[in-house]
């Protein structure tokens, strides 16, 4: 694979598997270029560095060597920096800016914004040094959400309806050769929840039916067991053997008598709730199975998203083989 | 944590005074599910409220009835307090054509309705759906058929461009670049490149070059076509903007405890005000509480720790260590909320406990409701 697309809906950490992945791919000496759409810089707060420009720059190394390289794209930069490489009209590119042309073009067929940034990650994917080898093993793109993305990868087919000829048109073919290609894959982030999960079936579907190559699914944000499921299913039917807490509570010298059964009581509505969730998220979890991707589980990082736990993650993500 | 003002929602729920409620912040927050809560929890308080969704979830949508998308509101409740509640999901491409039917002649309309700029602009998600979120809650607004109307704002890449479509709106139509390719209609039909001077021509050239013949022939038809009927377009773009700086307008912001969702949060609370939008409050879901909290996660986690080295108690200490992440759950939450409300001390905010499941019908939205408004 070449181009990973990494899409979800909105709170499910695509920023963060995106960041991760692309750590995990740049493993072993490789070079991955991570790249970010929407003007959020999101890649520099989770490696908790200053917004990142629209340059291609070096932004962490792999654990064994390797290195994370990031950019920013910016749509009007992308539109010179394309006018100026196709046409070598860097000037025409300054004088449409003023006139606010870019302004207009994204306003009326918002389109071509889109075929700016996925034209310039396909220049990415496709770049070669002077040695004729790619300059990127891996390019990761932090795409934007699941409800969005098969049109923004698609933006090729729209653009195709306005501009049939001409150089714009032959622009968009070339994207589409590489987002339509084998080497290219669509992830989706989720939870264990119901929505996130209804929307990554319907996200499939959607990419299905427009041709696009699915990838895998990373459920991210997920709890190790902590209690035996003979005692979560138990729980879930509200049974809890408080009196075995109360004895507990009182061999820890937590609390004693009435205190203790209080304390019992309430922990035992925490464990019923838990098991609640856990059922929930079980019955998430058979649901996704349906969809026959490939499934990658990433673990809930009790401190939060920090560069140790990118790390932690992108770990997590070799050792399930999906980099 | 500092104590913030508690948000009263009940106060602008029953004040006649409240007329729109705009629900914003960032994706994946539950702003929907606040939005339809509210509506209901109005509608039960003896308001006739109308909720606008621009893009709900499917099981949501179910749960208050809606099937399908719909141009028009649907009545969900009647209550017997004599409230009640109307929802319904903005349709962006019909709404659109309605405008376009509404304000040019039939010729007119057609042509601009079949023209390939037209249905990329009416059906692309990026930016027309805000124009039309504006168009409909002034629509709605000018009926006056509902005394108050509550609105969950699109999922936008910054989810305040709502407030920049009218401007934006104001740019597009006033840009040089709209009057270059409107020209030819007034110059009887000449080229709209040849009577401009060499820089217009240097430009025309480049674009000409750029995407072909063809779509500078499209996009002239389209956007001459066009440029009658958006005056009245940015005429009510600008009213509803006014609208929304009315005291009768509440904006709240929603959020969950997490940092990304707090940071936008802060940024959307900064932005009405530079924009002198009436904030009512922020309301943070999915706030976990535990129904143990006086034991600390400290404590927690030293007794399960006691109870394993000791060999005893299993069921104990695997509930000690549940209690314990929860706890350092709650106080992860806490501090991200803190960073806010040291940042805007007087906004008043509402926590609304999580769930252990999502919303699926009138119930579950009532819960929400209830849970807003107990805060």
């Amino acid at each position: 694979m070449r181009l990973h697309v990494v899409t979800g809906k909105g709170g499910t950490g695509k920023t963060t598997v995106a960041a991760a992945l692309a750590l995990a791919l740049a493993s072993g000496g490789r070079k991955v270029l991570l790249v970010e759409v929407e003007g959020r810089q999101g890649i520099a707060q989770i490696f908790d560095l200053p917004p990142l420009p629209y340059e291609e720059r070096r932004i962490a190394v792999a654990p064994d060597g390797g290195d994370v390289y990031a950019l920013a794209v910016d749509p009007e930069e992308a539109m010179l920096e394309y006018l100026e490489m196709f046409y070598g009209m860097r000037r025409a590119g300054r004088a449409l800016t003023k006139m606010g042309v870019l302004d207009f073009a994204t306003t009326i067929a918002p389109g071509f914004r889109d075929v700016l940034v996925t034209g310039k990650t396909s220049e990415a994917v496709r770049r070669r040094g002077k040695d004729g080898k790619r300059v990127y093993d891996a390019v990761v793109l932090d795409a934007p959400p699941t409800g969005r993305i098969t049109r923004f990868l698609n933006v090729t087919e729209e653009v195709a309806d306005l501009a049939r000829v001409g150089p714009i048109k032959n622009h968009s073919d070339l994207v589409r050769g590489v987002v339509k290609s084998p080497e290219t894959a669509v992830h989706f982030v989720t939870l264990l929840e119901e929505m996130p999960v209804q929307e990554t079936l319907d996200g499939l579907a959607d990419l299905q039916a427009a041709g696009l190559p699915p990838g895998g699914v990373f459920i991210n944000m997920v709890r190790e067991p902590l209690l035996p499921q003979p005692v979560l299913d138990k729980a879930v039917k509200g049974r809890v053997d408080t009196a075995e807490l109360v004895a507990g509570l009182e061999a820890a010298g937590l609390a004693t008598g009435g205190d203790a059964k209080a304390l019992a009581e309430a922990l035992a509505e925490e464990l019923a709730e838990h098991a609640r969730r856990t059922e929930i998220e079980r019955d998430e979890r058979d649901t996704l199975t349906a969809a026959e991707r490939p499934s990658y589980e990433l673990p809930l990082l009790a401190d939060g998203v920090d560069l140790a736990g990118l790390y932690e993650l992108a770990e997590s993500i070799r050792t399930q083989g999906a980099a | 944590m500092r104590k913030p003002a508690t948000l009263d929602i009940d106060a602008i729920l029953d004040d006649s005074g409240t007329r729109i409620i705009v629900c914003c912040g960032s994706g994946g927050v539950g702003k929907t599910t606040t939005a339809a809560a509210l509506g209901l929890r109005a509608a039960e308080r003896g308001r006739c409220a109308v909720v606008l969704t621009v893009d709900p979830a499917r099981r949501l949508a179910q749960a208050m009835g809606l099937s399908e998308l719909d141009n028009t509101p649907r009545r969900i409740v009647e209550c017997e307090s004599g409230g009640q509640l109307f929802a319904m999901m903005l349709d962006m491409k019909r709404t659109f054509d309605e405008i376009i039917e509404a304000h040019a002649d039939p010729e007119r309309a057609r042509q601009i309705l079949s023209n390939p700029f037209y249905q990329s602009l009416s059906s692309s998600f990026a930016g027309t759906q805000e124009y039309m979120a504006m168009e409909k809650l002034g629509q709605l607004r000018r009926s006056d058929e509902w005394d108050l109307i509550i609105v969950d704002t699109p999922p936008s890449r910054s989810a305040l461009d709502f407030l920049d479509a009218p401007e934006r709106l104001g740019r597009f139509l006033d840009g040089r670049f709209i009057r270059l390719l409107t020209a030819p209609a007034k110059a009887g039909g000449r080229s709209a490149f040849r009577i401009f001077n060499a820089g217009f021509g240097f430009v025309a050239g480049a674009l000409t070059k750029l995407l072909g013949a063809q779509v500078i022939k499209d996009l002239q038809t389209f956007v001459s076509a066009l440029d009658a009927v958006f005056g009245g377009f940015r005429q009510r773009a600008e009213l509803t903007y006014k609208l929304l700086q009315a005291p009768g307008t509440a904006f709240l912001v929603v959020a969950a405890p997490e940092r990304d969702a707090m940071r936008e949060a802060s940024y959307f609370v900064e932005r009405l005000a530079e924009e002198r939008m009436p904030l009512a409050g922020l309301v943070v879901n999915r706030v976990h509480e535990s129904p143990a909290a006086t034991l600390s996660g400290v404590r927690s986690a030293a007794a399960a720790e006691d109870l394993q080295s000791r060999g005893e108690h299993e069921l104990t200490a695997a509930v000690l260590r549940l209690h314990t992440g929860r706890m350092q759950l709650a106080a992860r939450e806490h501090r991200e909320q803190d960073r806010f409300v040291t940042a805007h001390p007087t906004v008043p905010v509402a926590q609304v406990a999580a769930m252990s499941e999502d919303v699926h019908d009138l119930a579950g939205l009532r819960r929400i409701g209830e849970l807003m408004a107990k805060a």
